[in-house]
């Protein structure tokens, strides 16, 4: 098997909180703890889980804007963590980044045109000047913007567009990898399908792989090929996308499909309603995260930590009820399955 | 009679460079009991309208104009010792961000209690009593307890179960939900959901929901209105408006919002786009709203506005070229 272009082992990373009267004692949160998996050239994988899973400060890590508390990061064959901000430079280019919030992810003073030759100007992929407004002008092209665009300031331009600019700004610099945090989620429903289909076309066209970071399971299931579904700092499930939707095999990925609202008022589903809140990070529980919410926990979930084991096919999953325990592997209590063939 | 009767509202605000019409002639009512979701994308006017309804819009700058119509009488009219009445005893709101909608500094039980006792004479047991019981109704474990703790000692669902309760405490007849679970996670959002269909068979209030989720639309609505730029272009019950969508825009709307489930029906799809963007509500829009990104558009839509017609029974659109069925006269 070919190296793969990212690979992340056993990545860890850890804040210290102040907590108490006055910060007198200190806490630990386990942003992330232990979380491994590997993107492939040209692959998409999404990272998805729900609000402090922890998938935003993997993205973080990858991209090297915090420092990593332990694991590893490593970039085509190259290890990236523990690198030094100028040895980790030429390897920026190659790992861009696109946020959610168009709004506040481009500076306000820099025209468009300055906003895409920054990161050129920055790595010297320009020749000349001529070179440069050529390369502005095909990102321009790539995110279907007209070229009259680049003389004007990003206030200028409705969330849809800017979002564009700020995909353009991540091509600049021919990126192999591309981090989507929530990169589609401020947008309505409308603009948001067009950048869909964008960052799907571009990813052909350019091979490039995207490490898709996202609430939204309608939305990763459009653009994925594979998903890893965080709880709690921890990968619980990593699949295929087909076998994620369609037989998801851990407790916590099923709820989280069928709490989905489905656009069709005739679907009868059966739907989990999974009990209270995310626990804390801090302070999470033993054994297994999600046995304070799962509905079908037992006495060893509560005591010994499930491993990521793979199942078939490239699918893992950390979980200890047997296969075809709970009715929860059975294709017909599968929240999709229902509308799937109806 | 209906319970709530909007007539042709107009809110504007005047703005330096010019007047923005946010809702420009939006009608519709609302029956007791029943469900009614407005949907739309941003700045549609969907929150203006609700925010109208309670004249919760600044005056100036903005100007409510039409009629507002609550078992007969017209909100609009009202002296605003009068309006106070209402708000929150007959019509109550939920907001989209319930952070920024509960005092910081004020107890879970100070808040509950200040709003029973705005509106009914009670000892200060008594609303006690009566805020513990609104907890519990909404699902809140140790409701006693949580009387005392202040709001960022919640969770964002708990936040939003105490907002409902807060609503909900002098029994409306109208409950307006502004993007009520916008800002949560998925599971608790279902959690909310599942919380607001059974409040609802249990308190009887007529609900207007605003959302811009199809979805959600579908689980908990009876009927629906979807809005664009200021104005309503399609209004029909539920699974009518998904079975057969009339207006371009609707249709639109339909194609583009990614469907859990399809790729493994029909792999690899395309979602369909709308292309274009809104256009701005500060320039006059004689025609039709929609024009300007409609593939369908024809000259009598850049030049007339079409108006909101019966196209099928209880399903109205405003489009020129959406067909009507001959039973809809």
């Amino acid at each position: 098997m070919s190296v793969p272009l990212l690979e992340v082992n056993d990545l860890k990373k850890h804040f210290t909180v102040r907590s108490g009267l006055l910060g007198a004692g200190a806490a630990t949160v386990r942003a992330v703890d232990g979380v491994s998996f590997t993107v492939a050239k040209g692959e998409t994988l999404a990272l998805v889980g729900e609000s402090g899973c922890g998938k935003s400060t993997v993205g973080r890590c990858i991209l090297r804007l915090i420092d990593v508390t332990a694991g590893q990061v490593v970039l085509d064959g190259q290890r990236i963590d523990g690198l030094s901000v100028g040895a980790l430079r030429p390897l920026r280019r190659r790992v861009q980044v696109v946020f959610q919030d168009p709004f506040s992810s481009l500076n306000p003073r820099l025209k468009v045109r300055d906003i895409l030759a920054e990161p050129m100007r920055n790595f010297g992929l320009a020749k000349s000047r001529a070179d440069l407004q050529g390369r502005i002008e095909r990102l321009m092209e790539m995110v279907r913007l007209p070229r009259d665009a680049l003389g004007r300031w990003p206030h200028e331009f409705s969330g849809g567009q800017r979002q564009r600019i700020g995909i353009a700004r991540a091509l600049a610099t021919e990126p192999d990898l591309i981090v989507c945090d929530e990169a589609v989620s401020a947008l309505d429903v409308s603009v948001k399908a067009q950048i869909v289909n964008l960052l799907r076309d571009l990813q052909r066209e350019l091979g490039l792989a995207l490490l898709f970071i996202s609430h939204d399971l309608a939305i990763v299931e459009h653009m994925t090929h594979r998903v890893a579904v965080m709880y709690l700092g921890k990968i619980v499930e990593l699949g295929p996308k087909r076998q994620i939707f369609a037989a998801p095999r851990h407790p916590y990925t099923e709820a989280l499909l069928s709490a989905v609202p489905v656009p069709d008022p005739g679907a009868s589903r059966q739907r989990i309603i999974l009990k209270g809140d995310v626990p804390s990070p801090i302070n999470p529980p033993s054994g297994c995260r999600f046995h304070t919410r799962c509905p079908y926990a037992f006495d060893r979930c509560r005591i010994e930590e499930p491993e990521l084991r793979p199942t078939a096919g490239g699918h893992y999953a950390a979980c200890h009820l047997p296969e075809g325990a709970s009715g929860l592997h059975s294709d017909s209590l599968s929240p999709l399955a229902g509308r799937a063939l109806g | 009679m209906a319970l709530l009767e909007v007539e042709n509202l107009q809110t504007h605000f005047r703005t330096p460079d010019g007047v923005n019409r946010a809702v420009d002639g939006v009608s519709f009512q609302l029956e007791q009991g029943e469900t009614l979701a407005v949907v739309g994308e941003s700045g549609c006017g969907k929150s203006v309208t609700a925010n109208s309804i309670l004249r919760l819009v600044p005056e100036p700058p903005g100007r409510i104009a039409g009629a507002i119509r609550f078992q007969g009488t017209d909100l609009l009219k009202l002296p605003e010792r009068a309006m106070r009445r209402v708000r929150g005893n007959d019509i109550s709101m939920i907001f989209q961000e319930p952070m920024t909608s509960l005092n910081p500094v004020l107890t879970v039980g100070r808040q509950l209690r200040e709003t029973l006792s705005q509106h009914e004479r009670l000892s200060r047991r008594d609303a006690d009593d009566k805020a513990i019981e609104m907890l519990r109704v909404v699902g809140i474990p140790e409701a006693r307890r949580r009387l005392g703790e202040y709001p960022h000692q919640l969770s964002g669902g708990m936040r939003q179960r105490v907002m409902i309760a807060i609503a909900l405490s002098c029994r409306p007849k109208v409950l307006i939900a502004d993007e009520p679970t916008t800002a949560l996670d998925v599971t608790i959002q279902a959690q909310i959901l599942d919380l607001m269909r059974d409040l609802k068979t249990k308190i009887g209030a007529a609900i207007i929901l605003i959302t811009h989720d199809l979805g959600i639309v579908a689980e908990v609505a009876e009927r629906v209105m979807v809005m664009y730029a200021g104005r309503t272009v399609e209004e029909a019950p539920v699974a009518e408006l998904y079975r057969s969508p009339r207006h371009p825009y609707t249709q639109g709307l339909f194609g583009a919002v990614p469907r859990l489930g399809s790729s493994l029906i029909d792999g690899e799809s395309r979602l369909a786009e709308i292309p274009g963007v809104v256009p701005s509500l500060k320039q006059r829009i004689p025609g039709c709203v929609f024009a300007s990104r409609c593939a369908l558009a024809t000259d009598l839509c850049r030049q007339v506005a079409p108006g909101l017609e019966t196209k099928a029974p209880g399903h109205r659109a405003a489009c020129h070229l959406a067909p009507r069925e001959a039973s809809a006269a």
